[in-house]
């Protein structure tokens, strides 16, 4: 197997278009567990680690693919609360010193922490090759179970983000309290200007998805003009038509109904706790 | 003349009572010691094994051919190049070191690779061709002893039955219950490894992980046809046992390895094939009616208990006994009738793990001790000590608990330590932790009690023993001692154990534990919560016998003194195979918890808030040691009650990694407050009574306990996963 070290993106690009074949590797906390089982044995390892340009993130909110979680959470975490919130539920610190929200979009498991969020806030991938870049929505990036839009020779180069318009939260479903893998997972984002919500489930469909009836209910329904307390009725529905968003299965983590049942609920509270974020915010502004 | 634990007093410190720094400590928790698994040799070369994908298969035929042509392949072995006894067990003889026609297990090894690399064994392992005649497992275990019988003699492993005072009672409050165990994993965070040392005289020198030198050895020998002097085994760095390395793994492997190749063999499983390569605890399903006065007083119990041996026998019939004849719990009743049955299947081979049939048995009695109460309405510690054993009551075997029993002091100590404060706002309290599910809405805090009672040392008249050797000499002017015995170093701290032992009886500080082997005679298991009693025993003991050469010299110039003992605990018998009536064990021990937990009710998700723990121990040799097996007991116990399972379906294991398989992190834990009894055990080495197990016993059903208490609801099976609380 051959180590490819760029120290250029460039380099990495070029490199990746010689040998599409190649894995790209950052924290290596999903691939090098493959390789260490025997379930993928590639050619070349393409180490993106020695590569400035994906390390670092900028005012604009261009992040790295290569900024670990856990310079997400302390960088990051006041203008991106929902990022945040799902960086801190991924492993163990170690994992979170090592992992990245690129390797998260590159391996594009379903139970990946940070997808629902990226769909729910509108994210963009930027990824490249030496052909040039283009960008990727989001929602148009998740292909199937841990299948990508990305091209043979493209690399992940970066994900943009807004600074939260609004509330925003995450929520996720393990039978641990800590360093557990999604049984499914809920991100919810507000955007009191738009009048719009970003709703988007893990962890309960073949790809992370979002939950779009649910985001047409809430806009037709939330009055984010003068905020006031939400009827359960409201949430109910909301939990309701998230839930029918999913299509999850039966397996070892957990039963498809239950993973319904728990997106109902986490939908509900999450609504909850945001909107009320959202009210106490007018109220601090009053 | 015999000491009392109080007149035990040494001028050296480090002795017993103490807690000295255990040497392995720091190096552990730096990732600095050396596991068995970073063995190396010059000129090793690597084992791997293949293994069946089917629960239950006819082999039809092995190719090794293509296997053999990759270069840097130096063998491929089948069950033809076994050249001793083919078979082995720890009770029956009945699993082979490599399958010949038939695989009872998904995992069962068929074939061994030895090559230069790892991944060399591995890629010629994939081209052993193995053509298989796909049977229909067998994997019910209620129903296993009717069904295709998978050894010569059937599906039933062992029967116990227990059969006390008079069927033929009647009571004012009966209730009945149907509960289930899920087979739980050991779990240990070093996984099985060792290396195999070719001599030129057609021994071989075998450095392993395991809990049992002197069984591995004889098994060994017996399958490489070799006298046993000719097998050396050596203790390497273990990573935790808790039963599961007390079958061989690849002991026989390496070593076939070994010698056909005439090159050192190193193994080490990776943690997906450990899930296959050792027992777990057996699955169990078991029947209960308990019948009370008005009172409270239980006047009968009766049950009918089975446990899933899975493929092979392993320790199944001592696991059966031990469910059976501590099936009731801590509590006096005079009419009892078990029938415990341990049976094969297709399942998964379990055997040993820490609580070791008390565990299966102690969720349901204690479940049934709880709807009792209710039944009653009583409340749940008012029951159990209504019923509570004392010292002299009689077991259900017929044997008299003749040291303290203090069941009820147990239950009243946990009971009357402070409740901790209400439900957290901290959502790192709460349940889910920062997954962020819950702020506190459908948290509902429960509280709940159990209590357990485990035997110590190996029962049923089995020959108990231990080997200790201590040799004084002068070292730079003063005493040294080193002790050596046979008896592993699985991370409880037996290490320091003998050191303070030595320390204490010789009031030589300087004491050195020499690397345990096969080279003294045998140590005896580590299970069983044995080793403090039996090696400890044979250690202090050795010691009686160096004291009286010392003869209270503190230099004796160029002299060594040199003795070697064994050591055994008072005889246990035999139970009758029909009314299960005998002295069956050595000594019980007991421990208490009550759990208090908030469970999100929508989600189903738990927080265990606290876990209090009081447990008699006889006399704390390192106090800290013993609070940290109550602490690890306690987390195993939890794990079992809320995440742990090895989760099979038609025989094939659906979860086998850590990443499925989930054990309680330290977010999970709650900190614990333990009180530890020190009543002695006037048979036992200073008093002591072994630690390890009690604590695994009561934590689970405490825990559950709470959960219902939380909840409502009756919560029959562990672990009590999400869906069991939201009915999804």
């Amino acid at each position: 197997m051959d180590f490819l070290r760029p120290e250029t993106l460039a380099e990495a690009l070029a490199l990746k278009a010689e040998r599409p074949d190649a894995v790209p590797i950052a924290g290596g906390t999903d691939v090098m567990v493959e390789l260490n089982f025997d379930h993928r044995r590639p050619p070349a390892l393409l180490d993106l680690t020695r590569v400035p340009e994906l390390q670092r993130w900028d005012e604009g909110l261009r992040i790295g693919a290569g900024v670990p979680y856990a310079r997400i959470i302390a960088e990051l975490g006041d203008r991106l609360p929902g990022l945040a919130m799902a960086s801190r539920t991924v492993g163990s610190p170690q994992i979170r010193n090592r992992g990245t929200v690129g390797g998260n979009l590159g391996a594009a498991s379903p139970a990946g922490d940070t997808h629902p969020v990226l769909l729910a806030s509108d994210a963009v991938v930027e990824v490249a090759s030496a052909r040039g870049s283009r960008m990727i929505p989001a929602t148009e990036f998740y292909l199937g179970v841990k299948r990508n839009a990305l091209e043979q020779d493209e690399l992940i180069v970066a994900v943009h983000l807004k600074p939260a318009a609004g509330p925003q939260q995450f929520s996720k479903v393990g039978t641990r309290n800590a360093m557990v893998i999604a049984v499914c997972s809920f991100a919810i984002s507000l955007f009191p200007a738009e009048k719009r919500v970003g709703a988007a489930v893990g962890s309960a469909a073949p790809t992370p998805r979002r939950a779009r009836e649910a985001e047409e209910f809430l806009a037709s329904e939330l009055d984010f003009s003068s905020p006031k307390p939400l009827l359960d009725s409201v949430k109910r529905e909301f939990g309701e038509l998230v839930s029918r968003a999913a299509s999850p299965i039966d397996d070892v983590r957990g039963s498809a109904a239950y993973r319904k049942h728990a997106l109902a609920v986490m939908a509900r509270r999450t609504l909850g706790w945001a909107w009320q974020e959202l009210i106490d915010g007018e109220r601090a502004c009053a | 003349m015999t000491l009392t634990p109080a007149e035990l007093t040494s001028a050296v410190s480090g002795g017993i009572g103490t807690s000295p720094q255990r040497p392995d400590g720091n190096l552990k928790v730096r990732g600095e010691f050396a596991y068995a698994s970073d063995l190396w040799h010059e000129d090793m070369i690597w084992g791997a094994t293949l293994r069946s994908p089917h629960p239950y298969a006819r082999i039809t035929s092995v190719d090794i051919t293509e296997a053999l042509k990759v270069p840097g392949v130096y063998a491929v072995l089948t069950h033809l190049d076994v050249p001793g006894r083919n078979l082995y067990g720890l009770e029956h003889k009945d699993q082979p070191v490599l399958a010949v026609d038939v695989v009872r297990y998904q995992g069962e090894p068929i074939a061994l690779v030895g090559a230069d690399h790892p991944e060399t064994a591995r890629r010629a392992m994939k081209k052993i061709v193995v053509t298989y005649d796909v049977l229909e497992p067998v994997v019910d275990m209620e129903t296993a002893v009717d069904d295709t019988p998978l050894h010569p003699g059937g599906n039933l492993v062992r029967h116990v039955p227990i059969r006390r005072g008079s069927r033929d009672v009647t009571a004012d409050v009966v209730v009945t219950g149907r509960y289930e165990v899920g087979m739980q994993d050991q779990a240990f965070l070093g996984p099985e490894s060792g290396l195999a040392v070719p001599a030129g005289d057609g021994s071989v020198d075998l450095y392993i992980a395991t809990q049992w030198l002197h069984v591995d050895r004889s098994q060994v020998a017996a399958a490489l046809g070799l006298p046993e002097e000719k097998v050396r085994l050596t203790l390497s760095g273990v990573g935790g046992a808790f039963g599961g390395r007390e079958d061989l793994s690849m002991q026989v492997h390496a070593c076939l390895l070994a010698l056909h190749t005439g090159k050192p063999v190193k193994m080490v499983y990776n943690r997906e094939e450990s899930f296959y390569g050792h027992v777990h605890r057996h699955p169990a399903v078991l029947y209960y009616e308990h019948g009370a006065d008005h009172t409270g007083k239980l006047v009968y119990v009766r049950t009918k208990m089975y446990l899933d041996g899975g493929a092979y026998a392993s320790s199944t019939p001592a696991v059966v006994a031990n469910a059976a004849t501590l099936g009731v719990g801590p509590y006096e009743v005079d009419n009892v009738t078990v029938d415990a049955y341990g049976v094969y299947t297709n399942n998964p081979p379990c055997g040993a793990m820490r609580g070791f049939g008390a565990v299966q048995a102690g969720f349901a009695y204690e479940s049934q001790m709880d709807k009792l109460a209710e039944a009653l309405g009583m409340s749940p510690v008012d029951v159990r000590v209504r019923n509570a054993m004392t010292e002299g009551s009689v077991m259900p075997t017929g044997q008299v608990v003749d040291s303290a029993a203090p069941v009820a002091q147990l239950l009243k100590l946990v009971q009357d330590k402070p409740l901790p404060a209400g439900t957290s706002t901290d959502i790192r309290e709460l349940p889910g932790g920062v997954s962020n599910t819950t702020h506190g809405e459908g948290v509902v805090r429960g509280v709940g009690y159990a209590v357990g009672i485990k035997n110590i040392c190996f029962s049923e008249g089995y020959d108990d023993y231990s080997t200790a050797r201590v040799r004084v000499s002068m070292v730079n002017g003063e005493l040294a001692a080193a002790v050596h015995t046979a008896a592993c170093e699985v991370g409880q701290g037996l290490v320091t154990i003998m050191q303070q032992i030595v320390r204490t009886e010789l009031g030589i500080e300087r004491v050195t534990v020499l690397p345990m082997d096969t080279t003294i005679g045998n140590g005896g298991s580590t299970s069983a919560s044995r080793q403090t009693y039996v090696t400890g025993g044979a250690v202090k003991a050795a010691c009686a016998l160096v004291r009286e050469k010392l003869a209270g010299r503190t230099d004796i110039g160029d002299e060594v003194i040199d003795e070697t003992t064994e050591w055994r605990h008072r005889a246990t018998e035999a139970i009758d195979p029909e009314t299960g009536q005998g002295n069956a064990h050595v000594q019980y021990g007991f421990a208490a918890h009550r759990a208090v937990v908030d469970v999100d009710v929508e989600l189903g998700l738990v927080r265990v808030v606290a876990l209090d723990c009081a447990q008699d121990v006889g006399r704390a040799l390192n106090p800290q040691a013993v609070v940290g097996q109550i602490q690890g007991g306690s987390a195993q116990g939890l794990g079992l009650a809320v995440m742990e399972e090895i989760q099979t379906s038609g025989g094939k294991v659906r979860n086998p990694s850590f990443t499925d398989y989930l054990i309680p992190t330290v977010l999970d834990m709650p900190p614990m407050s333990i009180d530890v009894l020190e009543l002695a055990d006037p048979h036992a080495p200073y008093g002591i009574r072994g630690v390890g197990e009690p604590p695994t016993i009561s934590s689970t059903p405490a825990i559950v306990a709470a959960i219902r208490a939380a909840t409502g609801l009756a919560l029959t099976r562990v672990p009590v996963r999400p869906e069991h609380l939201t009915g999804t």
